[in-house]
């Protein structure tokens, strides 16, 4: 019997509501399948399994609010007969969230019945956060449109407890360095000029491969700091800042970026960017990162001070690619530059070692043909 | 095609990536991603949809010349005749 819990989906994220499930009792499942799609304060999130085996029975029903860890399904191993299953299994609820009795006015609480509206869902305005009539009336007044506006209030909550966090506990330091890309940039034009429109790559792709492939020889700024220590990861899953239009931002990752091809990695960035903005992201992507780029160079600022997305170390920010008068083997040409910065914890590293991963990673982009193996 | 059915798919395209865009308030002959917050993947993705609806192949080396929303509809009406 295998339980099905509802998975860690980043470190600023502790619950999260089913919208539905995506297979039924009796549904035989694949390791890596998607059994669940759930609502977080950011995105609608696919939850995969896994484990191979059969749909048991499924403990939760869409709407249910639910903290990390909690059992949404028991799986059966492969040869088990559905009569493994616990007659009765109880709905477990694991540590975490406390369940808070509500403060609400009987006629609140009636009229939430009638309407039918979540009181869970809903900041009470009374004293001590109770729940009185007149929030029922505005939250039943919301028209189904007002959800958005709903969503990039969750999101800018979200931002603010993680970035609170991380300027609270991680000492950041910052260096930055102007990185020279006349061949980068040159060689991606003429890689481009073979491919069709949609294989083409942005510089982007680029600088978050050389990051990825820069890491491997900076361990200390490419992993997670949890209970009072770093664990260095074992592969780079690049954090990636994604905008949203409704405001706030997402940082999932593209996975595994150390081990893939520029023009590979581009075609993930360009499915990323287009399902960040459809609310569609897989846990694994949220929950993931190891580090994270950020590139506000499109929105024409010279250099990124970055704030580091805890429980990560470091944070890579490029600024606006642009041409600027570069001094060179004794000769004044115009060069496109970009700034890369970097923040990074001073509880694992030091500024040293962090001038010194700038240093490889400009050194990389001179060489842009070999980060595309 | 015309160049106003032209000017319809580009703005509809538009509308598609940037849904909050209100094509009233678009100046056509000003650089147009000063007007609406397209980043380079926004621009890319713009690029290609164009690309796809109306057949047409855009090299990255013309795309420097696209810059105000005249500059795509006029490079797309001519490219659309060739």
């Amino acid at each position: 019997m295998i339980e099905f819990r509802l998975p860690s989906l980043g470190a600023d994220m502790d619950q999260g509501t089913l919208l539905e499930w995506a297979v039924k009792p009796g549904d035989a499942v694949k390791k890596g399948q998607i059994l669940a799609v759930v609502d977080t304060s950011k995105a609608a999130i696919d939850v995969e399994t896994w484990h191979e085996g059969t749909v048991g029975e499924l403990l939760v029903s869409p709407g249910d609010k639910m903290p990390v860890g909690t059992v949404m399904a028991i799986l059966l191993e492969p040869g088990e007969s559905p009569s493994a299953l616990p007659r009765k299994p109880a709905p477990p609820k694991p540590a975490g969230l406390p369940t808070r009795r509500r403060m609400v006015t009987p006629a609140a609480r009636k009229l939430a019945r009638e309407r039918g509206i979540d009181l869970d869902s809903l900041a009470g305005t009374g004293p001590d956060g109770t729940v009185r009539l007149a929030d029922i009336e505005q939250a039943a007044a919301r028209k189904p449109g007002a959800a958005s506006e709903d969503r990039s209030t969750d999101i800018r909550k979200t931002i603010g407890a993680a970035m609170a966090r991380a300027k609270r506990e991680i000492p950041h330091y910052y260096v930055a360095e102007p990185i020279p890309l006349r061949a980068a940039l040159d060689w991606l034009t003429q890689a481009n000029a073979d491919r069709p429109m949609t294989e083409r790559v942005l510089p982007a792709a680029l600088l978050i491969r050389a990051v990825a492939v820069a890491l491997k020889r900076f361990p200390e700024l490419n992993g997670l700091f949890r209970n009072g220590e770093f664990e260095a990861a074992p592969a780079v899953h690049v954090g990636v800042a994604i905008s949203l239009r409704q405001g706030g931002l997402v940082a999932p990752a593209l996975l595994h970026a150390d081990g893939k091809p520029t023009r590979q990695l581009m075609l993930e960035l360009a499915d990323l960017v287009k399902r960040c903005r459809a609310g569609s992201l897989r846990r694994a992507e949220l929950s993931e990162p190891t580090i994270t780029v950020t590139n506000l160079g499109d929105q024409g600022v010279a250099e990124v001070f970055g704030v580091i997305y805890p429980p990560q170390v470091a944070l890579v920010g490029f600024g606006r690619i642009a041409e600027q008068a570069w001094a060179q083997d004794g000769t004044l040409v115009a060069m496109p530059v970009v700034t890369a910065s970097l923040s990074a914890d001073h509880r694992v590293s030091d500024g040293h070692r962090g001038a010194l991963f700038l240093a490889e990673l400009r050194e990389l982009l001179q060489h842009p043909e070999e980060l595309d193996r | 095609m015309t160049n106003a059915d032209i000017r319809t798919v580009v703005l509809s395209t538009l509308l598609k990536i940037a849904p909050e865009v209100d094509p009233q308030l678009l100046r056509p002959d000003r650089p147009l991603r000063r007007q609406v917050d397209l980043d380079s993947m926004d621009w890319l993705n713009f690029l290609v949809a164009l690309h796809e609806a109306l057949k047409v192949d855009i090299p990255e080396t013309d795309y420097a010349r696209l810059v105000t929303l005249d500059d795509v509809v006029s490079y797309l009406e001519a490219a659309t005749k060739r």
